[in-house]
């Protein structure tokens, strides 16, 4: 712990009953940099986010958020932090303005309604009952609270849920703002697109421990390049380092063209799922 | 920058009562369940049993439901309102944001402390004037009668706000919240002499409704509502003022221990 982090977890171990959540975790995030957790439900990324937000305690390790642990919450220290936890149905009798106004008053340092209201693009709507907001709105409208205080930390637990794919994009567009004010941020999501976009770093969890992390480019194989091409009716599929070679071969055993012929690179979604299925065969073959 | 969120406390204490009361009011069910209810329920008996006299006495029914009444407005504003909207408050998350930001802890108990005051005097208003316009209630004058009113409204919302904080750890789910608080409340209210005269009652029902609140709370009220004389028709001959204070600070201290070592904060299982 040299204390300069601004998010540091060391060797986290939380259990229910029999229930390893998580086996050691360690992850650290610097300051204006944007972590991805990335990972299959139940892997543990809902019990580390939740216990660095100071609800949940821990049952070993060390943790510190803005140099403070967070099973000996503050208030001071709550102020520098704006959460955004998963699918949240309250404040449904309350118009938006008035969530947002009255939220605003918790902290020393906030941000303007109108300008929170207008950056999630709910203006159009400030004035109806949250019960009455779509699924995509009513997130924007839990994205405004988590960001109303101006945090220096913001925790976005599986933000997007519900977003169609323009206001996603705009969501992006509000982060990557917030980032480039300085606001280190721990996004927790299941779309790989959005840890591509956001992210300066991911790590992935499955069952409680870190199975990789790195940057989004360089995670599991994000070298390879995968050729698809079809035989007759059939899909084929190969990943390879040296995919013109490989072409080239294709190419003299069709002798001409390819039918369906693409290459890319391995995206994100790739490497994370090549990663959760090796973890998924270790374990098995454990077992 | 501690500091100034705890001298905080009490200003966002305030700004709570404001949202809580919107939450009250807008929420349809909490507003007939909690705050209507005691008017619907006079309008019915004082129609229906309104114009019988108590005994030999020349006291209407109607006077003696509507003490009942106010009594009962003071547990369904604080302690039915608080033990159903709490449980639904920490499952659907309302409770958990909350303990996300900065506000100091004090200023959500102040927030509902409020709620239940300006709910229940509206409702006191409000039920004593259909009282005086349909069933010809009698409000008391004397400074005495209005000074016992007052106290015993504030003893009795005190008790029992921190009672519904402390209960409100007893319904597993916010769904099933009403069927665990109502009864309790149903129950009380059948056994402290609020639907039938307490001294018409077996002996047993009325030993056991004096354990709780509700039984002091009625007959303070109607100590307030209904004439010295009527003080003899009371079990032990008199309003047993003293006693109802007594009983009060009691429950006031159990309710605040009971309040202060199980409320939680979040969900069970959840921490």
């Amino acid at each position: 712990m040299g204390g300069t982090h601004v998010i540091d977890a060391h060797q986290v171990v939380k259990n229910y009953g029999e229930f390893s959540a998580l086996a050691g975790v360690s992850v650290h995030v610097d300051a204006g940099e944007c972590l991805a957790l990335l990972g299959p439900n139940g892997a543990g990324k809902t019990t580390l986010t939740e216990i660095l937000e100071g609800y949940r305690t821990r049952d070993g390790g060390k943790v510190e958020v803005l140099g403070v642990d967070p099973s000996k919450p503050t208030g001071a220290w709550r102020s520098k932090l704006g959460i955004v936890l998963q699918n949240a149905s309250d404040l449904a009798d309350l118009t938006v303005t008035e969530t947002i106004t009255h939220f605003a008053r918790y902290y020393p340092n906030p941000a303007d309604p109108e300008q929170v209201i207008a950056a999630v693009g709910l203006t159009e709507k400030a004035a109806s009952r949250n019960g009455k907001l779509s699924g995509g709105q009513r997130r924007r409208l839990d994205v405004a609270l988590g960001i109303i205080g101006n945090p220096e930390v913001l925790f976005l637990d599986e933000p997007t849920t519900g977003f169609d794919p323009e206001a996603r994009r705009e969501f992006w567009v509000l982060i990557d703002r917030l980032k480039l004010e300085g606001t280190t941020i721990l996004l927790t999501t299941h779309y790989l697109d959005e840890a591509q976009y956001l992210a300066d770093r991911v790590a992935v969890i499955a069952r409680g421990q870190i199975v990789a992390h790195g940057t989004p480019d360089s995670i599991g194989h994000r070298g390879d390049a995968i050729v698809t091409w079809s035989e007759g009716k059939r899909e084929m599929s190969e990943s390879t380092t040296e995919p013109t070679a490989f072409v080239a071969a294709l190419a003299s055993k069709f002798n001409g063209e390819i039918p369906h012929l693409r290459v890319r690179r391995a995206s994100l979604e790739d490497a994370y799922l090549e990663l959760i299925a090796q973890d998924r065969d270790i374990h098995v073959g454990e077992q | 920058m501690t500091n100034f969120i705890r001298l905080d406390a009490v200003g966002m204490g305030m700004g709570r009562v404001g949202i809580e009361l919107k939450q009250f009011f807008r929420d349809r069910e909490s507003a007939v369940f909690n705050f209507l209810l005691p008017m619907i329920l006079l309008v019915i008996f004082g129609s229906v049993f309104g114009e019988q006299d108590l005994g030999d006495s020349d006291i209407t029914f109607s006077q003696y439901f509507v003490a009942g009444m106010i009594a009962s407005g003071i547990l369904y504003t604080s302690f039915q309102n608080l033990a159903i909207s709490i449980p639904m408050e920490r499952e659907d998350g309302t409770l958990k944001r909350l303990q996300g930001t900065p506000m100091p802890p004090a200023a959500f108990f102040i927030g509902k402390i409020g709620m239940v005051f300006v709910a229940y005097i509206a409702q006191v208003t409000i039920l004593i004037a259909v009282g005086v316009l349909f069933f010809d209630i009698d409000i008391p004058t004397t400074s005495f009668a209005i000074f016992t009113f007052i106290w015993i409204s504030i003893l009795g919302l005190i008790a029992t706000t921190l009672l519904g904080i402390a209960y409100s750890v007893v319904p597993k789910q916010g769904r099933g919240a009403a069927a665990l608080v109502s009864p309790v409340v149903l129950v009380l209210q059948f056994t402290s002499g609020v639907f039938f005269v307490f001294t018409d009652l077996p002996q047993w029902m009325q030993s056991f409704a004096s354990l709780f609140p509700l039984k002091w709370l009625a007959q303070g009220m109607r100590s307030v509502f209904l004439p010295e004389s009527a003080a003899a028709m009371e079990v032990n001959g008199s309003w047993e003022l003293g006693l109802t204070a007594v009983v009060l600070v009691v429950w006031i201290a159990l309710g605040a221990l009971l309040a202060t070592l199980f409320f939680r904060w979040a969900p069970r299982g959840e921490n």
